[in-house]
């Protein structure tokens, strides 16, 4: 095998790389750590250009393939089987884009253990660019599942008070499901035809009522982890204690994992489940939406405010992925690359303000603007580019997946898109209310007139997000012709098996 | 006995007569020099070792069919006197320092491996008997080895007492198959007991005999009902012994098992899928959810090792359907060759940890060893990822291994609970994990070189062999080819 030929193997594991030499690094030498860590994570970003520049969007099948045997058990083969395809592309830009930005975040931020964050968060980023890029679902499994372990850490050693609380139940919430998720795997890897996703995808043909079930397996695995309403009440006590680094990957990374398994298992594999279940789980999304945003609403603690706010947010990818309809579900993708971005940009922001005043009650700030102006405006942008404004990138995907679902046919009725609607106003409520009592009006506390403005490092943390939020907002179609041609692969299984319904 | 005969059971011969000379040779060892004993016993144990490797490609009979040389038995043979080896490492320091150090300790090892070693090479119910007694004799005596303590003699004690009742047991099914059968062939049976059907009564008979034999080995191993003993005993014996014990004791007990099921009840009439079923389940769900209330390491992974074995003996439900056979037996053993590293590593920080009249070994204890030993720490960490069947270690593709089993026997539903159990079973585990670096303390932890290296080796096996599953894998499966 040619490795020079092969860029998907180098941005998987090309993260092991900086591990090995911060391995070896002594726990003092924290600044060569820190350095170590961001070459390695930017390096791998310009990897995964490389990745892009190679790819072809009219393309909708998987590009840039490996595809290697691994091993076989029982008579069925396991292989080694990575390939990027348009559902995956944008996530794993995401994902190597976000990767060095919080690394970045952590300069001052993390001052004990240097070492054992660093190597956490490396090892965080091969599963995670893993698990957007396996295509053999026991390799998923294993990338999905061992990102528990860094996550775990990286919570349980930096993350604030109840970090053990906390990270227990991150990790038993997602255990639960992806075990129910394994099962599925074997059962569907036995009886029908091997655990390669490429040849599933066009052979299986599995009887409705086993669909219905493994739709079942496989859904409560990704929507714990998305986390769809009524599965997330992890999410706010782990996004609390999480470090800044840590919330950021995991609002703007490890939450797609969820959405992103829905597009890659359950659509493909199961279409006729998919299309039986769709308005339940479009209906739950909903509920989501509308339900985190009412408690988002009523937060004292801010970083709890923008945890429910992702939920919210996830809720319009849930319903845009099972409108099942091109538009939304284009606007479901690119509604997860927005996220990532404007809650990944709202934790920075939050965890720069705490590095200052070391809270996250929204009671011993306000004002702020007038003692920070750059953070103040900067804030702005991503607040209004979190609720949703025209001209910014949250607008696009929201609108797409709302006209998407409005003529939806999966969905059946204009309704569910009529009461989504409603989420944008209440998005707007939540998030303006939250910037109104951090930044406007008059500074109600002494202490927050010599917070000092954001340095150097902090705006370069930040000026990447900001640029993508902007040309997301103003040019969107440079990123969904990039998605496009495999969503509407992806549909037409769909809505085929859809036809063989009726 | 005649020449061939002999041959065929070499590395057993080897190990009994080695360890009688050993007996005899530790009379002139003096007090403080009890290492070169240690040193004696493992020089045993690998020319043992290198012999059953030699055996591995001429599988053969022996004793007039009462002996078996297979795949099956090279795998477990390897695998009993390997742990032989890792179990002296752990003992040795240990023994020094609680003042333990007799050379009777080392032989009765050797002769508890032979036991078990004996059990992988029984094709009769006879030799099964005696593999099980020789097993377990000197364990009694091992578990009271510290016998100024109280607690080491409660554990030897119960020990014994349940442990002989469930040799009657054993005893008492082998006599009524024979009464069913007329043979204590194993293969004799399958052939037998269709004709021994016809005249009345044999079926009672043979019901009654497959489940007293099932009833007492499910006591060696400790599935549930029968498990109650086990905690205890665990507890009490000194951490050395509870560890070697976990590891031999358990995959002798599985290997008696499994050549009564997959050779002797193989028949339609002599199924005991259901009953096995029921216990895989009761098992996995006793085991799992009770070792979340214990405090104390050697309980809770007691109790983990009981659980362990309701995932084993999952794998080995589908046991009468000839399409899962091989995979179910190949399962089986990869678990208990991946289980053995994992306990291993486990027991050996707790024979560093251990004070004496069970003191040292509550969670409390390790609180802090992450920031006292951090390579020990990790190391650990690793076992109980293991164990907890993460990704990325052995353990993962050993519970792979037997839920894919199970799935392809058609027990999804025993599947299913069983995924289940693994997520309680992750509470436990990761409750050693926190303790260790969530948590402040100072720990005191008398460092071993040796029991480190069992650590260090073990947790290195788990993640590295990991990446090339297919190596044990193809091993455990050779090891099924030959089993009939």
């Amino acid at each position: 095998m040619n490795l020079g030929s092969t860029p998907l193997i180098w941005v998987t594991f090309f993260p092991l790389a900086g591990v090995l030499i911060i391995l070896f690094l002594k726990p003092e030498w924290k600044k060569a750590i820190r350095w170590t860590a961001l070459i390695t994570s930017l390096a791998v970003f310009g990897l995964s250009v490389w990745v892009l520049a190679l790819f072809n969007a009219a393309n909708p099948d998987a590009q840039l393939g490996v595809n290697q045997a691994w091993f076989t058990l029982g008579g069925n083969q396991i292989s080694f089987h990575l390939g990027v395809d348009g559902l995956s592309i944008l996530l794993l830009l995401l994902t190597t884009l976000l990767s060095p930005i919080a690394i970045l975040s952590t300069w001052k931020a993390i001052e004990e253990k240097v070492k054992g964050f660093m190597i956490f968060f490396l090892l965080l980023e091969v599963g995670l660019v893993g698990v957007f890029l396996a295509l053999d679902m026991v390799l998923f499994y294993i990338f999905w599942e061992f990102t528990l372990v860094p996550m775990y850490f990286l919570i349980g050693l930096w993350g604030a008070e109840r970090r053990i609380y906390a990270t227990l139940k991150f990790f038993l919430y997602t255990m639960a499901g992806s075990l129910l998720m394994l099962a599925g795997i074997l059962f569907v890897g036995l009886k029908y035809g091997g655990f390669d996703l490429t040849t599933l995808t066009s052979t299986a043909n599995i009887p409705l009522t086993v669909q219905m079930w493994l739709f079942v397996a496989f859904g409560l695995a990704f929507a714990i982890k998305v986390p769809v309403w009524p599965l997330h009440s992890w999410l706010p006590d782990a996004h609390t204690e999480a470090p800044t680094a840590g919330s950021v990957i995991l609002a703007g990374v490890l939450l797609k994992m969820g959405t992103y398994g829905f597009l890659r298992f359950n659509l493909p594999l199961f279409p006729q489940a998919t299309i039986q279940a769709a308005p339940y789980v479009a209906a739950l999304g909903i509920v989501g939406i509308l339900y985190a945003a009412m408690v988002a609403y009523r937060q004292q603690d801010v970083k709890r405010l923008v945890a429910y706010s992702s939920i919210a947010h996830l809720g319009f990818v849930m319903l845009g992925l099972f409108a099942l309809d091109q538009l939304s579900v284009e606007g479901a993708i690119l509604q997860m690359v927005n996220h990532g971005l404007s809650t990944g940009a709202l934790f920075l922001i939050i965890g720069f303000i705490y590095e200052r005043r070391h809270t996250h009650q929204m009671d011993a700030f306000g004002g702020l603007w007038k003692v920070m102006p750059v953070m103040g405006s900067l804030a702005l942008v991503v607040t209004l580019s979190s609720a949703g404004l025209p001209g910014l990138n949250g607008f696009v995907g929201e609108f797409n997946i709302l006209v998407g679902a409005f003529g939806s046919k999966a969905l059946g009725s204009p309704w569910f898109a009529g009461v989504a609607t409603l989420g944008v106003i209440l998005a707007a409520v939540y998030l303006l209310h939250m910037f109104q009592r951090v930044f406007l009006g008059p500074v109600t506390h002494e202490e927050n007139l010599k917070l000092k403005d954001m340095s150097l490092r902090e705006i370069i943390v930040l000026v990447p997000i900001l640029i993508l939020i902007f040309w997301i907002g103003i040019a969107p179609q440079t990123f969904l012709n990039l998605i496009a041609p495999a969503v509407e692969k992806l549909l037409s299984v769909v809505s085929a098996a859809g036809l063989a319904l009726v | 006995m005649i020449l061939s005969d002999a041959l065929a059971i070499l590395p057993l011969i080897l190990l009994i007569v080695w360890a009688m000379i050993v007996l005899l040779i530790d009379l002139w060892i003096p007090k403080g020099r009890k290492g070169i004993t240690a040193l004696l016993t493992v020089i045993g144990l690998a020319v043992a070792l290198v012999l059953t490797v030699m055996q591995a490609n001429s599988p053969t009979s022996a004793f007039s069919g009462m002996i078996k040389v297979d795949g099956f038995s090279v795998f477990l043979n390897i695998l009993y006197l390997a742990s032989g080896i890792a179990g002296v490492a752990i003992s040795f320091d240990y023994l020094n320092r609680m003042d333990l150090q007799h050379g009777e300790y080392y032989v009765l090892m050797l002769f508890s491996i032979a036991g078990a070693m004996l059990i992988s090479y029984a094709a009769d119910l006879i030799i099964i008997f005696l593999g099980i007694e020789l097993l377990s004799i000197p364990l009694y005596v091992l578990a009271g080895i510290a016998r100024s303590q109280g607690s080491s003699e409660e554990s030897s004690l119960k020990y014994f007492l349940l442990g002989t009742f469930a040799s009657a047991f054993i005893l008492f099914g082998i006599a009524w198959l024979y009464g069913a059968g007329g043979t204590t062939n194993l293969a004799g049976l399958v052939t037998a007991i269709p004709d021994g059907l016809n005249s009345a009564g044999a079926l009672p008979m043979l019901l009654a005999g497959a489940g007293f034999l099932v009833a007492g080995i499910g006591f060696k191993v400790a599935v549930v009902p029968f498990h109650a003993w086990m905690p205890d005993v665990y507890q009490g014996a000194p951490a050395p012994v509870t560890g070697f014990m976990s590891v031999v004791a358990k995959a002798a007990g599985f290997a008696a098992l499994m050549r009564v099921l997959f050779i002797a009840l193989t028949t339609e009439t002599g199924d005991v899928t259901p009953v096995l079923a029921a216990i895989a389940l009761l098992t996995m769900i006793v085991g799992n959810v009770v070792a979340i209330a214990q405090s104390n390491l050697k309980r809770m992974l007691a109790y983990s090792s009981i659980a362990n074995a309701g995932y084993l003996l999952m794998a080995l439900v589908p046991y009468s359907n000839p399409a899962v056979q091989a995979d179910s037996v190949a399962s089986a053993l990869f678990y208990l060759a991946a289980y053995a590293l994992t306990s291993f590593g486990a027991w050996a920080v707790i024979t560093m940890m251990e004070k004496g009249e069970i003191q040292g070994s509550e969670f409390s204890d390790i609180a802090g060893l992450g920031k006292k030993n951090p390579l020990l720490a990790a190391a650990l960490s690793v076992m109980m990822l293991s164990f907890t069947g993460v990704p990325l270690t052995l353990g993962f593709w050993g519970k792979f291994y037997l839920f894919r089993t199970a799935i392809e026997g058609g027990f999804i539903w025993l599947a299913v609970a069983g995924l289940l159990t693994t997520l309680v079973s992750a509470y436990y585990y990761l409750r050693v994990v926190v303790m260790m670096f969530f948590r402040d303390g100072d720990p005191d932890l008398k460092y071993s070189f040796w029991a480190s290296t069992v650590v260090f080796f073990g947790a290195l096996g788990l993640v590295v062999l990991a990446f090339f599953p297919d190596m044990m894998f193809g091993l455990a499966t050779k090891a099924v080819l030959l089993l009939k």
